[in-house]
C-alpha cells in the first residue's frame, strides 16, 4: 500500500488463558474508510481498543502515520472516537462537549467558539448548541459525539458500533451521513460493526473477521462477490449451499441430486466421487430459463414472500431448497407454492466451499 | 378498597404520632422556662452562651474538614473500583460497614493507644495534631454513608465509557475525575456530605475521650445540669439535621439526566 497511515502488525490479545486476537495484520491508507465486520466476540471491538489505546496489546505493533503508538497513552494519541452508548458527558451542553477535547488541549477562547460553530454546521445542528445531551434524540447524541469527535481535529477516527443503538431508519440516514463528513474531511476512518449491509453500503474496504483472525481484506464488491472462506461466505449476504458431488472431475461436472451442471475451471484440483459445497447468492438464481444461464435444475416452488419491490422464492430441489429474489412486476403475479419450475443460473457465480 | 385505605393511614397517624409526640412535648417543655407562660427563654440563653457558639463552630469546621478529606478519599477509590477493581467491591463495601459495626469508643481507644505521647506519630501531643486525628476519627465513622451515596451516584453512570471517551479526547486523570465523574455525582456526594455534617454536628463520643471543645460534649454537658436549655438544644439539633435533609432533597432535584439512553 502506497500511503499507509493505520499499520497493525501482528498484534495479537491475551486475557488470562484466552486469546482473543490472533496475529492481526492491517495496513489502512490516509482517508480510507475501514470496516472491521464479524459476529458477537470475534475480536473486532479488541483491535478498535487496542488502536485506541484502551487495550494494550499482547504483542505486534500499532503504528499511526510512521509513529509507534503500541504503549502510548489514549489521550497521547490525537484519535476521535465515537462510542455505541453515546458517552457525552450529561452535565455538559452540547456545545461544551464539542469543545471538551479542545478546552482539554489548552486552545484559546475565540478559537473553541468558531470551531465548535463549525462541528454544529457540519452535524446540521447549529441551534442546538445550548442544550443537554438528555434533550436531544439518540440520532442527535451521536451527531453531537461525531462533532466532539471531530472538534480536535484527530489524525485518526475510530466508530465502534455507532449505530447499534438506533432505529432502522436513523441508523440509515446516520451512515450516509457520517460516510458523508468521512468523505469531506478525509480522515482516515475504522468502524466497527456486525451489519453487513452498514459495512458494504459505506466502507472502502470490509475486514471480515472470525475467532480473532482476519479471514478475509477486501472491497465491499470482493468480499461479496469473491469470499475466500466458507465464513465470509455465509457471515456476509445470504447464500445457498448445495452438495454435489463431482462426477466427472475432467470436464467440471458435478451432479446435483439427480441433475448435472458443468462448472468451469471452478473445481480447483476436485477428484472425481467427491462431494463439494456449492454456494450461490439468491440473485444469481433466475426462475426459469434465462439467457446466459448455462445451469438449470428443476424443483417445487415451497414458499413465496412478498416484500415489496422484491419477492423472495424459496424452492425446493429434492433434499435442499434455494431462495431467490425477483423484482416484483405489477402485470406478473407472483409463482404458487407447489407448483414445478426450473431454476437457471449461471455457473460462473457458483462458489465452490472447499 | 376503602379498608386498606383506613388501615394505611391509620398505620400512618400511628407512626406520625410516635415520631411528633416526644418531639412536640419537647418544644413544648423548652418554651415553659418562663412560670406561667411560653417563652423562648432557654432557647436566648442556648444562643446567648459563648460555649454554644465555639462549640457549635468547632464542630462545623470539623464537619467541613471531615467532608473535604471523605471526598478526598471515596470518590476517587469508588470510582477506582467502578472502572478497574469490580472485584475488590465487596470488600471494599465490607471495610466501609466496620463503623457501624465497631463501636466508636473501641476506635477511639485504639487511636488513644496509637497515636499517644510515648507513640512514633504522637498525635495527642498537641491541640491541632488531636483535632486532625478527631476529623480523621470523623471521616471513618461517615465512611459508611459517604461511600454509599458516592458509589450509587456513580452506579447512575456509564462511568467506564465517559472516563474512556474524556481520555480519547486527551483528558489526564485529574480532568477526568474533576470535569467529568464528580460533576455527575455531585448530588450524591453533597447527599453524603450532608449525612457526614449531620453526624458530626451531634457525635460525642470521640469529640469527648479526645478532650475536644465539639457540639456532641456540650449537649451532654448542659443536659447534665440544666433543666430547660437541654430541651431546647434538642429541638436546635433536630432543626439543623432536619435542614440538611431538606437540602439533600432540594439539590437532587438538580441532578443532571443520563445521556446514556439508547432511544
Amino acid at each position: 500500500m502506497a500511503d499507509t497511515f493505520l499499520s497493525i502488525r501482528n498484534v495479537r490479545k491475551t486475557f488470562a488463558t484466552t486469546t482473543v486476537v490472533q496475529d492481526f495484520n492491517l495496513d489502512v491508507a490516509r482517508g480510507e474508510f475501514v470496516s472491521f465486520l464479524g459476529p458477537s466476540g470475534c475480536g473486532k471491538t479488541t483491535v478498535l481498543r487496542m488502536v485506541a489505546g484502551f487495550e494494550e496489546p499482547s504483542g505486534g505493533a500499532i503504528h499511526i502515520a510512521g509513529k509507534d503508538v503500541t504503549r502510548l497513552k489514549p489521550n497521547q494519541r490525537n484519535i476521535g472516537m465515537v462510542f455505541q452508548a453515546y458517552a457525552l458527558f450529561p452535565n455538559l451542553t452540547v456545545a461544551q462537549n464539542i469543545a471538551f477535547g479542545l478546552k482539554v488541549a489548552g486552545a484559546p477562547r475565540a478559537e473553541i467558539d468558531q470551531r465548535v460553530a463549525e462541528m454544529l454546521s457540519l452535524i446540521k445542528l447549529p441551534e442546538f448548541g445550548e442544550r443537554f445531551p438528555y434533550q436531544l434524540s439518540g440520532g442527535q447524541q451521536q451527531r453531537v459525539a461525531l462533532a466532539r469527535a471531530l472538534a480536535p481535529k484527530p489524525k485518526l477516527l475510530l466508530l465502534d458500533e455507532p449505530l447499534s443503538a438506533l432505529d432502522a431508519k436513523v441508523r440509515v440516514s446516520l451512515r450516509d451521513e457520517i460516510r458523508g463528513i468521512q468523505k469531506e474531511l478525509g480522515i482516515t476512518t475504522v468502524f466497527v460493526t456486525h451489519d453487513q449491509e452498514e459495512a458494504l453500503s459505506i466502507s472502502d474496504r470490509i475486514v471480515v473477521m472470525y475467532g480473532g483472525r482476519a479471514e478475509q481484506v477486501g472491497t465491499p464488491f470482493e468480499i461479496y462477490n469473491r469470499p475466500s472462506t466458507r465464513f465470509v461466505a455465509n457471515f456476509v449476504g445470504t447464500l445457498n449451499v448445495l452438495e454435489g458431488t463431482v462426477s466427472d472431475a475432467a470436464s467440471g461436472k458435478v451432479r446435483i441430486n439427480t441433475e448435472e451442471i458443468a462448472l468451469k475451471n471452478k473445481l480447483n484440483g476436485s477428484r472425481t466421487g467427491e462431494t463439494l459445497s456449492l454456494a450461490l447468492r439468491p440473485e444469481a438464481i433466475a426462475l426459469g430459463r434465462r439467457a446466459g444461464h448455462d445451469a438449470n435444475l428443476s424443483g417445487e416452488i415451497a414458499e413465496v414472500h412478498f416484500l415489496g419491490s422484491v419477492i423472495r422464492v424459496r424452492v425446493g430441489l429434492g433434499s435442499s431448497t434455494v431462495s431467490l429474489d425477483t423484482f416484483n412486476n405489477s402485470s406478473t403475479p407472483p409463482p404458487t407454492v407447489g407448483q414445478r419450475t426450473e431454476i437457471s443460473f449461471a455457473s460462473e457465480d457458483v462458489l465452490v466451499l472447499h | 378498597m376503602r379498608s386498606s385505605r383506613l388501615w394505611a393511614w391509620l398505620t400512618f397517624a400511628v407512626g406520625a404520632a410516635c415520631f411528633f409526640i416526644p418531639l412536640l412535648a419537647t418544644l413544648e417543655f423548652s418554651m415553659r422556662m418562663r412560670r406561667g407562660t411560653y417563652s423562648f427563654d432557654a432557647y436566648k440563653v442556648v444562643f446567648g452562651d459563648p460555649r454554644f457558639q465555639a462549640t457549635f463552630s468547632y464542630s462545623v469546621v470539623a464537619a467541613i474538614m471531615t467532608i473535604i478529606l471523605g471526598i478526598l478519599i471515596v470518590v476517587p477509590a469508588a470510582y477506582w473500583i467502578r472502572l478497574r477493581l469490580p472485584q475488590l467491591r465487596p470488600i471494599v463495601e465490607f471495610i466501609t460497614l466496620l463503623p457501624l459495626v465497631i463501636p466508636a469508643i473501641v476506635i477511639v481507644f485504639g487511636y488513644i493507644r496509637m497515636y499517644g505521647s510515648s507513640s512514633p506519630l504522637p498525635l495527642l501531643a498537641s491541640s491541632r495534631s488531636t483535632d486532625l486525628l478527631l476529623v480523621i476519627g470523623y471521616a471513618t465513622l461517615a465512611l459508611p454513608y459517604m461511600y454509599r451515596a458516592v458509589d450509587t451516584g456513580l452506579r447512575t453512570i456509564d462511568v467506564r465509557t465517559l472516563t474512556e471517551a474524556a481520555q480519547i479526547l486527551g483528558a489526564g486523570w485529574s480532568t477526568i475525575i474533576v470535569r467529568v465523574i464528580l460533576p455527575n455525582v455531585l448530588i450524591a456526594v453533597l447527599s453524603g456530605a450532608f449525612l457526614t455534617f449531620a453526624i458530626v454536628i451531634g457525635e460525642f463520643t470521640m469529640a469527648s475521650l479526645l478532650n475536644r471543645p465539639a457540639f456532641g460534649p456540650y449537649l451532654q454537658n448542659i443536659g447534665a445540669n440544666r433543666a430547660y436549655e437541654p430541651a431546647a438544644l434538642a429541638v436546635i439539633a433536630f432543626a439543623i439535621t432536619w435542614g440538611c435533609m431538606s437540602v439533600i432533597q432540594l439539590l437532587s432535584r438538580f441532578a443532571p439526566r443520563s445521556s446514556n439512553r439508547p432511544n
